[in-house]
Formats: structure tokens, C-alpha cells, sequence
């Protein structure tokens, strides 16, 4: 299956899903009006993607801000990654990053860990 | 428009601290253009980062919520008079003590008002906890929505300002409303 690459706009990030060697990472800023639109493609990819995973995926989320019209559409994608692991087709890590002291985006990362069944490390950077 | 001393809404603006005003129709290249300069002048202020970024993202959930209502009235435009129509207003100025202040202002059908007044009350009523909870709570369970965020952008405004959420509601004639809402950071 083919790679998905977005470049990173003033209210939407970048993403580079890369389906070979499951490294897939969302970075930057997340705050389009309506997030649908945005993250439509990406679920549709991971759909795709959960049907013959990596063997390992590992998730980079970097996020700098996003809206909750985002954080529905986050909560989605994990979801669809969760299914990777409860298909036990593959073992898929979560990496989320938050800047130093931005105690909201570790919170973020731990409330997501919350709704979700997957390993979660939350990285500062 | 009769003739404007703008002089003195100038002055009136710098009483009151007003760092940004905007009165008229609401665009996704408006609100990115607004991001731009509130950024822009929280550079210019060497304002502390944690709060910068509070503040940004309170902003941008006030200005998404009064785009939203916008959005969802679209279909109703028919009705408004031409004063109301497509329009809204937000003011963004500091208040007591170097706090920050978003001040939204748009139309929305009366019929609605009761539901927004009693979301709001409920979640003024709300601790820290019960908050993150609740807003736990409905991003767990609420539908993928192409308009807004499953009605957590009050919950995130009352969570990330940490202050009460002030509102008004002004009963018009024709099914309208207009609604006021402030968000104070400190």
C-alpha cells in the first residue's frame, strides 16, 4: 500500500504514515475549523493499513496545539490502531511528545492513554 | 454611517485594552489571519510560553465555537434581518490584573438558547475534576461530527481558562438571539 505524506499547514499537521516499516508520525498543529475534512484521509489510510500491519508500528504524536474538534478525530485514530493489537495482528507503540512544562499536552496524553488499550510513553522534548 | 470620530474610538480601545476587534462575516482565512496576529503580538510581549499557549488555545476554541454557530444558522439567513445577517463580533483585550479577555458575540436561533444557557450553567458548576471527567466522559461517546467537536469546546474553554464562562443571551424579535460569551485567563 502506498505512504501517506502531508505536509504540515498553519492550522492542520504533518503527517508521514509510512506503511513498510510502520512508522507513522502526526506533527505540528492541529486546529482546522472542521477536523472531519482533515482526518477523513488519515482513517481511511489506517483502515487500510489494519488490515496488514507492521509488525510493530510505532506511533509519533507531536503535537503543538490542537482544537477538540481535533481531539475527536485523535481519539478515532487511536482507536483504529487499537484494532491492529486486538486482532493481534501486530504490537503498536504510541509515542506522545509534549512540550516542556505544557502540563495540558502530557494530560492529553494520559487521558487518551485512559480511553484506549495501548502503550503509551509520554516523551518531553 | 454617519461620520466617525475615530479618534476617539481610538482612545476608547486603548482605555480599554482592546488588542483586537472585528465585526462582520466569519472565515476560516479571518480566523487563521486572527491566530497570525494574536501570535505575532504575544511575541512582541515576551509573554510566559505556558500561558501563551493557554490563552492560544482557549482563543481558538471561542473563535471555533461562534464559527460553528455561524455555520449552523447558514440555512436559517433567510430569516434574519440585514443587520444580523452573516455577522458576528469578537473583541480580544486584557482585563483586571494582566488577564486576558475573548468577548464573542453572533446570532443564534432563540429556540437553542435554552440548551446553551443550561450546557453552560452545568458546566460552571463544575470543579477542575468533575470537568476533566466530563469532558472525558463525551470525547469517549460522542459521534464523529463534521461541524464541531461534540460540544467539548465549552468544556475545553472552562477546563484550560480555569475561570467561570460568562454569558448573555439577548431575546430579539424574529426567533434570534444574540449570545454573548467572555472567557477570562488569568
Amino acid at each position: 500500500m502506498e505512504n501517506l505524506i502531508l505536509e504540515g499547514t498553519n492550522k492542520t499537521p504533518a503527517v508521514t504514515f509510512l506503511a513498510g516499516s510502520g512508522s507513522l508520525e502526526i506533527s505540528g498543529k492541529s486546529i482546522p475549523e472542521n477536523s472531519f475534512g482533515f482526518y477523513q484521509p488519515l482513517l481511511q489510510w489506517l483502515d487500510e493499513y489494519a488490515a496488514s500491519p507492521s509488525a510493530k508500528s510505532e506511533v509519533k504524536i507531536i503535537l503543538e496545539y490542537f482544537n477538540t474538534s481535533s481531539s475527536k478525530c485523535l481519539l478515532d485514530i487511536l482507536r483504529k490502531l487499537e484494532t491492529i493489537k486486538k486482532t493481534g495482528k501486530g504490537e503498536v507503540a504510541i509515542l506522545w511528545h509534549y512540550e516542556q512544562e505544557d502540563e495540558d499536552m502530557m494530560e492529553a496524553g494520559q487521558d487518551y492513554n485512559s480511553l484506549v488499550d495501548l502503550p503509551f510513553q509520554l516523551i518531553e522534548i | 454611517m454617519a461620520k466617525i470620530d475615530l479618534y476617539h474610538t481610538y482612545l476608547q480601545m486603548e482605555k480599554e485594552d482592546i488588542i483586537l476587534s472585528f465585526k462582520g462575516d466569519i472565515t476560516k482565512d479571518l480566523l487563521s489571519s486572527v491566530y497570525q496576529i494574536i501570535e505575532a503580538r504575544m511575541e512582541v510581549e515576551h509573554e510566559d510560553h505556558k500561558r501563551k499557549k493557554k490563552f492560544y488555545h482557549v482563543l481558538v476554541e471561542c473563535l471555533q465555537n461562534m464559527y460553528h454557530h455561524m455555520e449552523s444558522l447558514q440555512e436559517h439567513k433567510g430569516n434574519l434581518s440585514p443587520e444580523q445577517a452573516g455577522s458576528a463580533i469578537f473583541m480580544i483585550g486584557k482585563g483586571a490584573a494582566g488577564s486576558y479577555l475573548i468577548i464573542t458575540g453572533n446570532f443564534i436561533l432563540t429556540e437553542n438558547a435554552d440548551a446553551l444557557r443550561n450546557k453552560i450553567d452545568v458546566i460552571n458548576g463544575m470543579n477542575a475534576v468533575e470537568l476533566k471527567s466530563y469532558y472525558l466522559e463525551k470525547l469517549g461517546s460522542a459521534e464523529l461530527s463534521d461541524k464541531g467537536g461534540a460540544g467539548l469546546g465549552i468544556i475545553d474553554i472552562a477546563r484550560k481558562s480555569g475561570n467561570k464562562i460568562e454569558y448573555d443571551f439577548q431575546n430579539l424579535l424574529d426567533n434570534f438571539s444574540f449570545f454573548t460569551l467572555t472567557a477570562t485567563i488569568n
